[in-house]
């Protein structure tokens, strides 16, 4: 037992011998929860996950002997986690609206039983390593818990309990360690979340992770295992698209950690995910989902640790085979909390007052991201997502420049964008992804051989139209040739007619790949119908009346992604709009195509 | 400890003082200093060892004597004593009264700090509230348990925006489920205080009225209490008594100021332009305090009002409070000088609980698409106004002209309102309507082709 020496905000003094750094202590006689940051001699510095106010010097300290840790068992799917795995829903039903200090509630619940099917394969003998399967418990009716061992374990099973209801406080079996020990073993154990989970070895990402988005899939796609950024200034719609992603992407697993942000678009995502099914599985997608959440007005201390509870969970998936997507809203939060603690320390600040080690735990963060081959021998994955707020937008700062270096796929929204209510306001000029000739293996063999080439044209399409919006600015449009002028319009018809996607709209919310390439196609289309029509001499002015370009804008409402049969009518029948022109132009589109390989 | 005096200060400096030889003290505990005039300063324990304890004077340190300066540990934070009679009251930053009658007595006390919300325990937001403006309802539509601030500058009048919007506002259909009205005020000018406060007694509302204020020239640091004790107050008339509560703060960005000075002497790191690392944070809890709570019948919803150091949207304070709070109403210079009021600058305002506040089962099922529509008409109609300054008005085809017509028609029309006028969703959406008549309903691309043939004028 010690004691408190003193209370500086969320820091305490103890006077603690025989601590070590990253051990949880309880203080005080409400029994708040910390860990300790630093020692000198006898004495210990711990940081708390909760408000210290009416703490006194002189009040009792003890240190509890492990690090944070988190508890990894049925249960967690469909649950709300604080920052340190508080489980808010059974906190809430036990002290009220308000987060009581010195509540402890189990992460998991204690009384429930779950089903529990043995691994057929074990028997009493069996070599025990981490990571191996026990048995499995379903957990939601999409999701199979795989019951792992720990990963520390090396041993023999000694007996495993047979098929039945068992709670996570009941002994499922037993084994024997290699120094002799004798392990208990439960549908739960425990993980310290600054530790990466091991597993046998990394392996390249392959598949894209879906989104349903047309600007991330179809141009700048992120894979399974992926790390990616989304940076923009407030009100950017950072937050919406990672809601965008939490529902739709075809991950296994979601976990959305609010990390300093605002409780009610928590709620949000409490209250829509049991009404939306999966589009993949047709299930419900609170099942797959879980929340790690520390709002802006909870302990910024709690704050720095829910990026690790929120990773930790996502590895744990991920050695059950599962791919596992994590968002985390917003990783400036979680930086500025590091800066907080940091600047009580008193240690040094090198830019705007964030510690020198602020981009080495960034990129120590990222890494453990990836697509793993298990200890099981299964593959799984976490792809990690981070929002960024840089202040100001200023994408110069310390945060969003260290996390630009480590990320594969950057989402840069844009303020002008959004202001113009262009959703979502990724800026296609400024955003990069380093896996697109992985994914365009993907789109070749599953949507279309052509992907890769289509998209490049819709780039270059848009990048040759910022260059003609220059000149119009300039000296207005009257200056640009009507093949300049084609190219504008068809490029105005990309970014309405394509990369805006509402989150609001119902049919477009979510786009399959099917969808998304066939009015890639087809926008394409129109604008190289038009260009030969301008090449033939027909000026621009003629092609920009044309009725078919604001209908073109409105397919991506009329039509949802199991509804692509009357799109493709609608894009085979393209030609026929443009043939009266080619008549007058004097030539045919048939006699044209045959001309042109 | 309550009623024992200490004389042990050891040094006072800056609004801070040392107090020596004072085991046990609390954090965040209560101080109150007895100078050798007898005056009496109150204060809070900031940094508490047993050889020393630091404690953040409210009215300053000046003249203060060591020798003769009479410390008590309070024991407890600082707590507000509430009862309903707080409503027509009017209180100073630290809650004492300011209107000359008696101090609330109660045995229901509360910290003011508040304890953060159980996210698990929040209801979302999604009741339109009606302020009668169309700029407002129409594209940035509040809602109840909404916190949305009005971002403006120096000479703007967002005091009467915000004085129309808390003389207009109600719900829909529940038109007798008024508002009672928390306000405070921080480093406010005696003029602005005297505004509100008339407005609140022209309309007739002064007794539902809390007002906290905390003038210009009064102590800085009790402007770090003076929203504290506000929304405590707002809290209790909420989700203890069942109101439904609008809070009007201003401004915030005397308090941030307030809290960077404070910062400062504290010593710590500073972040941005001076700003401590933990302005967001400092202001997150705040502005969190609004919201809806499942099974409580009140709220309480929040317009900050915050004037933005030259005009600036990037400096830290309107940064990070847009960061934290549902949007933002952007007044902007611009159109002031053009003479439209109120001066919202649409496209960087913001509402981000419109979307699930507003349309079918709310307002009117075109609402969405009509508020989407307007955006995006009027933004490509400022590209086009910025290019006739360019190559001059004569040079723009026919269709361009026609958007310049629709832009101007906007900003006098549908932006442009008078201060007594209490426009209906309907009258709004009517009118956003009309102007989008002026446009040929082939470049109207966000609203549907149902929407157009039912509302647009043209397509008749
Ligand atoms: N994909 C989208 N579809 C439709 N509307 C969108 C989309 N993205 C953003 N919006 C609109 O923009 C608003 C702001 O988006 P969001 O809350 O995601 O911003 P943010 O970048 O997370 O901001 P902050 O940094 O302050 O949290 C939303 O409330 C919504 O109205
Ligand atoms: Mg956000």
């Amino acid at each position: 037992m010690g004691k408190i020496l003193e209370i500086n905000g969320p820091l305490v003094k103890l006077e603690l011998p025989q601590t070590v750094i990253g051990e949880q202590v309880r203080v005080g006689r409400m029994g708040l929860v910390g860990e300790v940051i630093g020692r000198d001699g006898d004495t210990a510095l711990a940081q708390l996950y909760e408000d210290t106010a009416g703490l006194r010097p002189g009040e009792v300290a003890e240190g509890l002997g492990w690090p944070l840790s988190v508890e990894l068992g049925p249960g967690l799917l469909g649950a709300i986690f604080d920052g340190v795995q508080r489980p808010l829903q059974a906190v809430w039903e036990q002290s009220g609206d308000r987060i009581a200090r010195g509540v402890a509630v189990p992460s998991l619940p204690r009384n429930k039983a779950w089903h529990f099917v043995p691994d057929a394969a074990l028997h009493a003998g069996s070599t025990l390593a981490g990571g191996t399967v026990l048995g499995t418990v379903q957990e939601t009716e999409s999701i199979l818990h795989r019951i792992l061992t720990p990963p520390q374990i090396h041993g023999e099973l000694l007996e495993l309990a047979p098929e039945g209801d068992y709670t996570l406080e009941e002994t499922i079996g037993r084994a024997k360690l290699a120094d002799g020990r004798i392990e208990k073993l439960q549908l739960f154990h425990r993980w310290p979340v600054r530790t990466a989970r091991p597993f046998k070895q990394r392996d390249h990402a392959v598949a894209p992770l879906i989104t349903g988005q047309r600007i991330l899939d179809t141009f700048y796609p992120l894979l399974k295992g992926g790390k990616a950024a989304i940076p923009g200034p407030f009100g950017a719609g950072k937050t919406m698209l990672q809601q965008q992603i939490a529902r739709w992407c075809n991950a296994e697993i979601v976990i959305y950690v609010g990390c300093g942000e605002r409780g009610n678009e928590l709620t949000d995502v409490l209250e829509f995910m049991p009404e939306l099914t999966d589009p993949h599985t047709g299930r419900p997608l609170m099942e797959r989902t879980l929340l790690v959440a520390n709002t802006s007005n909870m302990p910024v201390v709690a704050r720095e640790a829910s990026i690790y509870v929120g990773i930790t969970l996502a590895e744990y998936f991920r050695d059950q085979g599962y791919d596992v997507v994590m968002v985390a809203d917003s990783t400036s939060r979680w930086a500025e909390a590091l800066r907080e603690v940091a600047g009580r320390l008193g240690q040094m600040p090198v830019e705007e007052g964030y510690p020198a080690y602020l981009g080495s735990r960034l990129a120590a963060f990222y890494e453990r991201a990836g697509r793993v081959e298990t200890f099981a021998g299964d593959h799984g994955s976490v792809t990690l997502i981070g929002a960024v707020s840089p202040p100001g937008g200023d994408f110069s700062e310390p945060v969003t420049s260290h996390t630009k270096e480590i990320i594969q796929t950057f989402w840069a929204l844009s303020k002008e964008l959004a202001d113009a209510r262009h959703y979502p306001a990724v800026d296609w000029l400024e955003s990069f992804s380093g896996y697109v000739s992985s994914a365009a293996k993907w789109w070749a063999q599953e949507v279309d051989p052509n992907w890769e080439n289509a998209r490049a044209e819709a780039l270059d399409l848009l990048a040759a139209s910022e260059e003609l919006q220059r000149i119009v600015n300039l000296v207005g449009v009257e200056a640009l040739s009507s093949e300049q002028r084609w190219t504008l319009e068809a490029a105005g018809l990309i970014k309405e007619g394509l990369l805006q996607q509402a989150a609001t709209d119902e049919v477009d919310s979510f786009a399959s790949p099917e969808k998304q390439y066939a009015l890639l196609a087809a926008l394409l289309e129109i604008y190289r119908q038009g260009m030969k029509l301008v090449k033939l001499g027909a000026p621009a002015r003629r092609l920009i009346q044309m009725p078919l370009l604001a209908q073109a804008r409105r397919w991506k409402s009329q039509h949802n992604s199991e509804d692509l049969a009357a799109l493709k009518a609608k894009i085979a029948a393209i030609p026929n709009a443009f043939e009266p022109l080619f008549e007058e132009y004097a030539v045919t589109p048939s006699t044209l195509r045959e001309a042109t390989p | 400890m309550k009623n024992i005096e200490f004389r042990t200060a050891t040094s006072a400096q800056g609004g801070l003082v040392v107090m020596g030889g004072v085991p046990g003290v609390a954090a965040g505990s209560r101080v109150q200093l007895r100078d050798h005039a007898g005056r009496l300063r109150s204060g809070l324990v900031i940094r508490t060892a047993d050889d020393a304890v630091l404690v953040e004077v409210f009215e300053g340190t000046d003249e203060l004597d060591l020798e003769r300066t009479w410390v008590r540990f309070l024991d407890e934070p600082f707590k507000l004593p509430l009862s309903r009679d707080i409503l027509g009251r009017v209180f100073n930053g630290a809650g004492l009264p300011r209107d000359g009658r008696p101090p609330i007595i109660s045995a229901d006390r509360r910290d003011v700090n508040g304890e953060p919300l159980n996210p698990a325990a929040r209801a979302y937001p999604r009741e339109f509230i009606q302020t009668g403006i169309s700029a407002i309802d129409g594209m940035n539509s509040l809602t109840r348990g909404q916190k949305l601030p009005i971002f403006s500058g120096g000479g703007l009048p967002h005091n009467r925006v915000a004085a129309q919007i808390v003389r207009q506002a109600k719900l829909l259909g529940e038109e007798a489920a008024e508002f009672v009205i928390v306000f405070a005020a921080f480093g406010a000018s005696h003029a602005d205080a005297r505004f509100f406060q008339e407005s609140f007694e022209e309309s007739g509302v002064l007794n539902k009225v809390v007002m906290f204020l905390n003038l210009a020239d009064e102590p800085v640091i009790e402007r770090l209490l003076t929203p504290r004790a506000a929304l405590t107050a707002a809290e209790y008339l909420a989700f203890d008594l069942d109101y439904h509560v609008l809070v009007v703060m201003t401004d915030m960005t005397a308090y941030a100021e307030a809290l960077r000075e404070v910062a400062v002497l504290r010593g710590d790191v500073p972040a941005r332009k001076g700003y401590p690392g933990y302005l967001y944070s400092d202001l997150a809890e705040l502005y969190e305090r609004a919201g809806r709570i499942k099974n409580r019948r009140g709220s309480i919803t929040m317009i900050p009002v915050l004037s933005m150091p030259s005009d600036d949207i990037t400096h830290p304070i309107p940064d990070l409070t847009g960061y934290i709070t549902e949007g933002q109403i952007v007044l902007g210079r611009e159109l002031a000088n053009q003479g439209v009021y109120p001066p919202v600058t649409v496209l960087p305002s913001l509402s981000r609980l419109m979307k699930d506040g507003v349309g079918k089962n709310f307002t009117r099922e075109d609402h969405p698409h009509v508020a989407s529509q307007l955006f995006a008409s009027y933004a490509k109609a400022l590209e086009v106004r910025g290019l006739a300054a360019i190559i001059g008005a004569e040079e723009l085809s026919d269709a361009d002209r026609r958007t310049l017509e629709f832009a101007d028609a906007f900003e006098r029309r549908f932006i442009g309102q008078g201060e007594d006028e209490d426009r209906s969703i309907h009258e709004t959406l009517s009118l956003a309507w009309d102007l989008l008549s002026m446009l040929p309903p082939e470049t109207l691309i966000r609203v549907s082709e149902d929407e157009l043939a039912k509302y647009h004028k043209g397509t008749a």
